[in-house]
């Protein structure tokens, strides 16, 4: 009962999210905008790319600033009001949940652009897509499960953005370091998958919902 | 006195690991030379950063479930000697690095894990400082600590397995047991552990009273 309660909570939430992205475009183009610009900047300063592991470090750079830009609204931009609206009606672990799914979506639109505007400019290396892809769509959920956590902490603070980068960073780098491992896997084209780090990152991911699914109720409770 | 034993062997054992590790023998070794005594240093930092971010990781737990300033006063604290002693671990290894693989900063996944433990834990202090509220701040820290806790310890348990280290017992270099044939470096070096741990201990519970005493003083006024 409990656990159809909650699904059903997570689902409003995520079809309120959808409604209010869809109410007011301008910040989703903005942040699609973001990577287009940020795309071309670096095509304008590196041309173009031939090394695989330098190709593949900047994509995976220029994909974290846009997540962290994309996902720092996420709570930053609810006013006291509205949270404590919600606190009346749903439960912690519906809010966060649906707001990490609502997020993976968003970011997975995000990172399938930035991988179609960046093969366009800078050049593509890629010889094993479905690996790649499963990389990317593994990586844009563990972002978004993590900066949301993260967005909903600095948001309790004052300033709120700065804290956002440095709050981040450094518990992002076991993501990050795994993912550059993989796609760089996936640019080289090796004939066998390495499964060891696709289930570190499946563990990773797990982890990062199991804290936000434990956690979040301690930071909302205001 | 009673309560304060261990404070006699913190003192005993410390002066102990710096008599014994500059004058007992240690087994010469090519490259390392006399550095080898650094072991007795470097290595003991980072059980008691361990130790002590341990510590706070458990009171950061304790504060969520009974929401007691004391356990906020004690995870900070606790988490300002471990950089305290993460730093002395940084400065010996930096020192050390210099005389045996010759840079003072080498590229190495234990470089770049004590790197980030660092990272991580300024963050949580500029988030700390962000907040004014007392409650608010214990909760919000406690919070940030618990996640970057946790994702630390993945990240100590992925990375080495991801990369060789320069680092003795790693990616086929011999762990200092090898050159310890006769047990004379594991006679300084248990102490070794044990003293700079219960040290950096005392430090911590001194930290936590100052705090306590500041603390009143605001409420006082």
């Amino acid at each position: 009962m409990k656990q159809v309660m909650l699904f059903n909570e997570i689902k409003y939430l995520i079809a309120k999210e959808i409604k209010l992205e869809m109410r007011n475009k301008y910040s989703l183009g903005g942040i699609l905008l973001y990577v287009v610009s940020t795309v071309f900047v670096s095509y304008l300063s590196f041309k173009k790319i031939v090394t695989p592991s330098t190709w593949n470090a900047l994509f995976w750079i220029i994909l974290l600033f846009a997540s962290i830009n994309a996902i720092a609204k996420s709570f930053i931009s609810e006013t006291r009001g509205k949270l404590l609206y919600l606190y009346t009606l749903v439960s912690p672990q519906a809010v966060i949940l649906s707001k990490i799914i609502y997020n993976s979506l968003l970011l997975t639109v995000l990172s399938a652009l930035c991988l179609l505007v960046y093969s366009l400019f800078v050049g593509n290396l890629i010889q094993d897509y479905p690996l790649f892809l499963i990389t990317l769509l593994l990586g844009s959920f563990g972002f978004s499960s993590l900066l949301t956590m993260v967005s909903a902490i600095a948001s309790k603070t004052s300033n709120n953005f700065t804290l956002m980068a440095i709050l981040s960073f450094p518990i992002m780098i076991p993501l990050l370091m795994v993912l550059i491992k993989l796609s760089k896997n996936a640019i080289d084209g090796l004939e066998r998958w390495d499964v060891n780090y696709l289930l570190v990152l499946v563990f990773i991911n797990t982890i990062i919902i199991a804290l936000s699914y434990l956690l979040f109720r301690y930071l909302w409770r205001d | 006195m009673k309560k304060n034993w261990w404070k006699l062997i913190a003192i005993v054992f410390v002066f102990y690991t710096i008599i014994a590790g500059f004058l007992f023998h240690v087994p010469a070794q090519p490259i390392l030379h006399e550095t080898i005594r650094n072991l007795y240093f470097h290595v003991p930092m980072w059980f008691a950063m361990m130790t002590i971010l341990f510590v706070s990781l458990w009171n950061s737990i304790a504060y969520l479930s009974k929401s007691n300033i004391q356990s906020d006063i004690l995870a900070s604290q606790a988490a300002n000697t471990g950089m305290l002693v993460g730093f002395l671990g940084l400065i010996t290894g930096s020192i050390w690095a210099r005389y045996t693989w010759g840079a003072w900063w080498v590229a190495d996944t234990k470089l770049n894990g004590a790197a980030i433990t660092i990272l991580i834990y300024l963050a949580y202090f500029v988030l700390r400082g962000s907040i004014d509220e007392e409650q608010k701040r214990a909760r919000i820290a406690a919070v940030y600590n618990i996640f970057a806790y946790v994702m630390l310890i993945v990240f100590l348990m992925i990375l080495p397995r991801m990369n060789d280290s320069l680092h003795p017992g790693n990616g086929g270099n011999p762990g200092f047991n090898k050159y310890d044939l006769d047990s004379t470096m594991r006679m300084v070096f248990y102490p070794a552990v044990i003293g700079w741990i219960l040290l950096a201990v005392w430090i911590f519970t001194l930290r936590v009273r100052l705090e306590k005493i500041k603390r009143k003083i605001v409420f006082n006024d």
